[in-house]
């Protein structure tokens, strides 16, 4: 092998100064640098010299053994398709019930629920704070009722449900939970996720309510209580996706969403719950942006990343807690409102990179939201475009079609490395939560967007449509508009259930939740309580303020 | 020497999309104006009441969460009520073409959607502090 690396090297140098040199003397390339979307320098070609020796049995392996790089599963989709997954949520309950229906109609296997602003940080529909939010980026659920309402008719037991809730997430889940209770469907059966990732709220999608401890608290009291009695569920997606479109790198997105992942273990274990029991249960949540390349590197180290640390750091012993699932959304941020259409192409190669990447379920944005929350047309096309992808591209027929290649395991390799030293950047903090405290994560994504932005400016960085390729044709699509009728309808339900429900009981569960909060047990189980004596969400969400009060972020830009 | 264009970036209402608000702040920055930046969940009297105290020239409001239509004009009618009647105020985020004429009606100077050059927000604000 030595000998073969040094007569490669002596075949590349001499390459260079007669075959290359002599095509770039009559054709020099267009760019002196070529960049990926994170801006990171690829160079012009790679060879077998850039895989250090070993690299196979120590690196990439097999599918479905350590170090999983190259996909969890030994079959990957040859076993079984990824779960196409379509984020919905907009309006009352009834009117995303419906989308609901229309999306496992043409096809979806698996729910996605967008809240609405107000549920996401806590507040009910006829709050003051909710003025103008109702149901314009997602569904609005305050009570058991609205919660009711959404899955009516949808069987809960089989389908898989997601949702994207964070700050109050054991609410919504106790909802969730108290809602399967009264159709007589056992928790052992539920399968589904909270997003519950309140660390990637601090450092960029900013739906907090509570100061950083006791929203750490909040999450590892549910997987305390998943581990124990909803065992199919995920307690957590850690998420890199909005880090990502808040501005982050792709490197910057693996090293946050990995080194929040090994926070949550480490608060858990000193909670004195055993990996082995929750950390199966872990889940993650990427984006994939334009770069195809960068993007499949980043979810082959993430996957190896935390394969590594599980078992090496945190000793774990089951496979399943190395193992490094997760969900996939193409880049929101990547679309453009000049030439929508042309988002389509955009969302079918970066649902390919996620596809090409190993991902276990999938969302594709449609194309129409620079503009809204998509209309039907929209969604049904980006439902169809991973259908295309799962039917027609032949993609599926072998696992991890890119092992192997020079620049892909290069890539992921540089991706792993760097990764690391954030690792260390943040570990010099005193971990994630000091980190958020002196702004840290929040300031090197505000710089990666700007850098990213400006680069958009001066035309280093081509955006077909925007800054080049631009025409004067306005093509706007077909709006979509939520209905008074659902606001008022949302009110009514609210208010009766505020009539009739038990007074004594109602008041009984929220201050024993107050109690709970105040002491140091689990809140999960008097949430649930709160839940079934009809509470909402904005009373529980306000006892829970009153004991560990709010956040206000450092600012900065 | 001239007196620096001083420019309010707000975010009202609940929406955490601050991605654009950061980029927008610092971009009037580079180009030598003083900005102040709210951060998140402010409603429009934290807003107006901030814009009146830092003696800004004009304010740029950022929603991404299609709470617009309720929140921009809200900020320009307690502007009003409160007398001043000389802040320039503009607005962006994902908001629907239908909407623009009516915020404009409303008192929005300028709506900028998703795909807006740095130069042209940066133009609009030197433009409105000159008027």
């Amino acid at each position: 092998m030595g000998e073969n690396r040094e007569e490669l090297q002596r075949r590349l140098k001499r390459w260079e100064e007669t075959v290359l040199a002599e095509y770039m003397k009559e054709r020099p390339e267009s760019r002196k640098e070529f960049i990926t979307t994170s801006s990171v320098p690829i160079r012009r070609l790679y060879t077998p010299l850039d895989i250090p020796p070993g690299h196979f049995d120590q690196k990439v392996g097999l599918p479905g053994e350590y170090p999983y790089t190259r996909g969890v599963h030994p079959t990957m989709y040859r076993g079984r398709l990824w779960t196409m997954r379509m984020f919905s949520g907009l309006g009352s309950a009834e009117d995303t019930n419906r989308r609901f229906k229309y999306l496992i109609k043409h096809g979806e296997t698996g729910l996605s629920v967008a809240f609405d602003m107000p549920t996401l940080y806590g507040y009910d529909t006829d709050d003051d704070e909710a003025k103008g939010e109702f149901g314009t980026c997602g569904v609005a659920v305050s009570s058991l009722a609205d919660m009711g309402v959404l899955f009516d008719g949808i069987d809960i037991g089989e389908i898989s449900t997601s949702m994207t809730i964070n700050a109050p997430a054991s609410v919504i889940w106790a909802m969730y939970l108290g809602n399967a209770e009264r159709r007589g469907i056992p928790f052992s059966r539920l399968r589904g996720t909270i997003q519950n990732d309140i660390l990637k709220e601090y450092q960029a999608q900013k739906e907090w309510i509570y100061p950083p401890e006791p929203s750490m608290r909040l999450v590892i009291d549910t997987f305390e209580y998943g581990s124990k009695l909803v065992p199919q569920w995920n307690t957590i997606s850690i998420s890199g996706y909005h880090i990502r479109e808040a501005g982050a790198t792709a490197v910057q997105e693996l090293a946050f969403t990995l080194r929040n992942g090994i926070e949550y273990v480490e608060w858990a274990v000193d909670r004195g719950l055993k990996v082995d029991e929750f950390a199966p249960r872990l889940s993650f949540f990427f984006n994939s942006h334009n770069d195809l390349f960068e993007e499949i590197a980043k979810f082959r180290a993430a996957r190896r990343i935390w394969a590594r640390e599980m078992r090496e750091t945190f000793k774990a012993k089951s496979p399943r807690s190395w193992w490094l699932r997760f969900h996939t959304q193409t880049a929101g941020v990547s679309l453009t409102a000049q030439q929508p259409e042309t988002n389509i192409v955009r969302v079918a190669l970066q649902g390919l990179a996620a596809v090409l990447g190993g991902t276990q379920s999938l969302h594709t944005n449609s194309y129409d939201e620079a503009y809204q929350v998509p209309n039907e047309k929209a969604v049904r096309i980006a439902l169809r475009t991973q259908q295309i992808l799962a039917h027609e591209t032949g993609v599926v027929n072998t696992v991890d079609p890119l092992g192997g290649s020079y620049f892909i395991e290069s890539l992921t390799d540089f991706m792993e490395e760097e990764a690391y030293k954030y690792f260390e950047r943040i570990d010099k903090f005193g971990g994630c939560l000091p980190a958020i405290k002196k702004g840290f994560f929040q300031q090197e994504i505000a710089n990666s967007a700007y850098r990213y932005q400006t680069e958009i400016e001066n035309k280093e960085r081509t955006i077909v449509g925007v800054n080049d390729y631009v025409t004067d044709e306005v093509s706007v699509p077909e709006p979509l508009k939520i209905s008074k009728a659902s606001f008022e309808n949302q009110l009514k339900r609210l208010q009766s259930l505020r009539r009739s429900r038990d007074r004594q009981k109602h008041k009984k569960s929220l201050e024993k939740l107050h109690d709970v909060a105040a002491g140091k047990g689990n809140t999960m189980p008097a949430i649930l309580d709160a839940v079934r004596a009809h509470a909402t969400l904005g009373e529980i969400c306000s006892v829970l303020r009153e004991v560990f009060g709010t956040w206000k972020e450092p600012l900065l830009y | 020497m001239a007196k620096k264009i001083r420019v309010l970036i707000a975010k009202p209402g609940l929406d955490g999309h601050d991605r654009g608000a950061k980029v927008i702040a610092r971009a009037l920055r580079d180009a030598g104006m003083e900005v102040i930046y709210t951060g998140l969940r402010q409603t429009p009297m934290d807003i107006v009441e901030a814009a009146i105290q830092e003696d800004v020239d004009a304010i740029g409001l950022s929603c991404l969460s299609g709470a617009h239509m309720t929140l921009f004009p809200e900020v320009v009618k307690l502007l009003r009520q409160k007398g001043v009647d000389d802040i320039v105020v503009a607005g962006g985020g994902i908001i629907p073409e239908d909407d623009i004429p009516k915020l404009k009606k409303a008192g929005i100077k300028a709506v900028f959607g998703p795909g807006t050059s740095l130069e042209e927000v940066v133009k609009f604000f030197e433009h409105a502090a000159g008027k």
